[in-house]
């Protein structure tokens, strides 16, 4: 028998190759899969859970993006009453304390605002041929569609003559011109306004909901002057009332500033003791943002906790099973140093191993998370957003995860004693 | 390429030796006091010799044999492998000597249940950083060696048990180390079997690689060329023999022994 094996060149000792040390870890896990799996299940569902819910949070978010951004950017809305009133929304109907005049004064002597425009609204039923639908009419001028960032779809707006000079006009909101003229061109037809015809000049563009839910669109604009004169004059005590002030601030400019600005200046319009509250109160869409956005982070914040408990929870299963891995093959661990394995190898094994199975856990979540997100979104038809950001941490702290909870056995291996891990039975 | 050198014995072999101790001692706490493993073993043993360590159970010799294969550090003494001190050295250069320099055969095989003979072969050369291919030549060759070249493929399982020592000795064999350290290689095997891995074994020194294997049965001590006796950790005789043939007391076993 010729037993002899030719020498190995001496060469500086490498890294153990990593292929097979994934090799190793996966040929170790899947000789226990079931155990695996077990143990993977609670990250796994920790990771699906939070991918779901972060998308159905992130679609929910962006919805309400797109509504405010809807309502046009630096924009204010200026209230007739105290803040002490509780900013109570007072429409036609209610005693505004603000006049056609207080937002010319704005426009005319705040240099933040580049636009202001006052209006009034209140509901009439509306008639075109046989259709009639109930609905919203403002009274404004043409600066409120400039404050609003709202542009007509077919037609067009009021011209400043129009809006000046009291002539029967109206522009539709997309909602109104669709119940009443359906598939037709609205545009050069007459409708009725508690009898009063006016010619429809324009369509509005579809705005959809503003943040409270209400259908923009379900609107028709009347010139101010028209309005008064023809449809919502008589009744009124105040000739010159509206009931809300749009302002828009300059791009660029600071709107705080021009809040305080416009409080001071109706202060001393309204002629409001030093001692008295405000005469106005002014919403900022900011202010609604903010709002949206604290909920939001309340939201994230019990996410957060949510994912760190299954995480925590997740990662002292794989501590515990990568225990018991370790004590199972302790004779194992003996024979690799006993063959010549350092304790950093053994301490790799391991650990790739603790890695391995937290992270198959993470990314078979993420992919059950996604799965459920466009089952949310297909069958509740919910706006769901899975980023990739939260896909690449989910997956990130599932690692960390392994890495972290699988330290200490895969030490634990590395510092055992070779002789007695080779006596264990 | 190694030359067998004649067997000379006793403590003359200093200056070639691959092994030499000095009042090498092992002292393991037992509850208070302490017992005393392994007492003043001072003896050189030269390349390429075949060496056997007798004794009584309890008398040491697995405690020498550990501390001859750097998994164990002794509580007092010296040891130098290849005129290395031993004790000096770092966890991770006692690795890298057992993977250069020394091959384990055990009494109960330790083959990694999962793995096919071929990949058992190759562990250790995979912490030597060698490249899969040579890897895999190398085991093949080694199984080669040992006489199971057609059964590379088989898991431990389906291996008889002398089958298994074979694939341990290709395991110790793989990396060309200089000494094959083996704990009661025979211990778990049928008396034919057992003889054939002494023939394996003599083959194997035959073309160079020293053995100190650890056995309490004469039958078995006999194929070695010196044989160290312990008792109560002190090492009591050191004596060079004419090795019996292994592979000749195999041919003369009656059948009637030949139990599968
Ligand atoms: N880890 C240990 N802790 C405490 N005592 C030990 C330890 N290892 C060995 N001993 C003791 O040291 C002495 C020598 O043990 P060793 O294993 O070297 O004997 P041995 O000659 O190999 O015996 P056997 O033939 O039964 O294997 C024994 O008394 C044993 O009880
Ligand atoms: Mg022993």
């Amino acid at each position: 028998m010729n037993a002899t094996l030719p020498p190995i060149a001496s060469s500086p000792r490498r890294g153990i190759d990593v292929f097979e040390a994934l090799r190793g870890a996966l040929s170790a896990l899947s000789a226990n899969l079931l155990r695996s799996i077990l143990t993977a299940l609670g990250i796994f569902i920790g990771v699906a859970a939070v991918i779901a819910t972060v998308a159905v949070g992130e679609g929910a978010r962006r919805q309400v993006l797109a509504q405010i951004q809807s309502l046009g950017a630096n924009l204010l809305i200026v209230w007739g009453g105290s803040a002490t009133m509780g900013g109570v929304r007072l429409g036609a109907g209610g005693r505004s304390n603000l006049s056609w005049d207080d937002a010319a004064a704005i426009a005319r002597e705040i240099s933040e605002v580049q636009v202001a425009a006052g209006s009034i609204r209140q509901t009439f039923q509306v008639v075109a041929g046989n259709q009639n639908w109930s609905t919203t009419v403002l009274a404004t001028e043409p600066d409120y569609f400039t404050a609003h960032e709202w542009i007509a779809d077919g037609g067009r707006l009021f011209s400043p003559e129009e809006a000046a000079g009291g002539r029967k006009v109206v522009i539709l909101g997309a909602t109104v011109a669709e119940m009443l003229f359906a598939e037709d061109d609205p545009v050069g037809r007459e409708i009725r306004i508690r009898q009063t015809p006016f010619e429809v000049i324009g369509v509005m563009a579809r705005k959809g909901q503003n943040p409270m839910g209400q259908d923009q669109d379900d609107t028709v604009f009347v010139p101010y002057w028209t309005a008064r004169r023809s449809v919502m004059g008589a009744s009124r005590a105040n000739a010159r009332q509206v009931g809300v002030i749009s302002v828009k601030v300059h791009e660029g400019e600071n709107m705080a500033a021009a809040e305080e600005a416009i409080r001071t200046l109706m202060r001393q319009r309204h002629r409001v003791a030093a001692n008295e509250p405000d005469s106005v109160s002014i919403r900022n869409l900011s202010d609604i943002q903010a709002t949206r956005d604290a909920s939001a982070r309340t939201l994230s914040a019990l996410l957060a906790s949510v994912a760190a408990v299954s995480l925590l929870v997740g990662g002292i299963g794989v501590m515990n099973i990568m225990l018991v891995s370790v004590t199972e093959r302790t004779r194992e661990i003996g024979l690799r140093l006993a063959i010549g394995a350092r304790r950093r190898d053994v301490l790799a094994q391991f650990l790739l191993e603790a890695v391995m199975l937290a992270l198959l856990g993470g990314a078979a979540g993420v992919l059950a998370g996604m799965a459920l997100s466009h089952i949310l979104a297909d069958v509740a038809g919910w706006p769901v957003l899975v980023r990739a950001d939260a896909v690449l941490i989910a997956v990130g702290v599932s690692a960390l995860t392994g890495l972290f909870f699988g330290f200490w056995p895969a030490r634990r291996a590395a510092h055992l004693d070779p002789i007695t891990a080779l006596r264990h039975e | 390429m190694r030359h067998k050198r004649p067997a000379e014995g006793g403590f003359s072999e200093a200056m070639t030796a691959l092994i030499e101790t000095q009042g090498l001692t092992k002292h393991y706490p037992a509850g208070e006091g302490v017992v005393a493993a392994l007492q003043d073993v001072s003896l050189s043993i030269a390349p390429g010799r075949f060496v056997a360590a007798m004794g009584p159970s309890g008398s040491g010799k697995s405690t020498f044999l550990n501390l001859i294969g750097c998994l164990d550090r002794p509580t007092r003494g010296s040891y130098r492998l290849m005129g290395e001190e031993v004790e000096a050295l770092s966890h991770d250069r006692l690795a890298d000597l057992r993977s250069r320099r020394l091959g384990f055969v055990f009494q109960s095989f330790n083959l990694l249940p999962r793995a096919d003979a071929l990949a058992n072969v190759e562990l250790p050369l995979i912490y030597r950083g060698m490249p899969r291919r040579q890897r895999r030549e190398r085991a093949a060759a080694a199984l080669a060696a040992v006489g199971l070249a057609d059964r590379m493929h088989h898991r431990p399982t389906q291996l008889s048990g002398g089958q298994q020592q074979r694939v341990a000795i290709a395991r110790a064999i793989v990396g060309s180390p200089d000494l094959i350290l083996a704990d009661e290689p025979t211990g778990a095997l049928d008396t034919r079997t057992g003889l054939s891995i002494m023939a394996l074994f003599q083959a194997l020194n035959r073309s160079g690689v020293g053995i100190l294997m650890v056995t309490h049965d004469a039958d078995v001590a006999r194929f070695a060329e010196r044989v160290l006796r312990f008792r109560d950790g002190r090492l009591i005789a050191d004596e060079t023999q004419n090795a019996a043939d292994a592979a000749t007391a195999l041919v003369a076993l009656p059948e009637a022994d030949a139990v599968a």
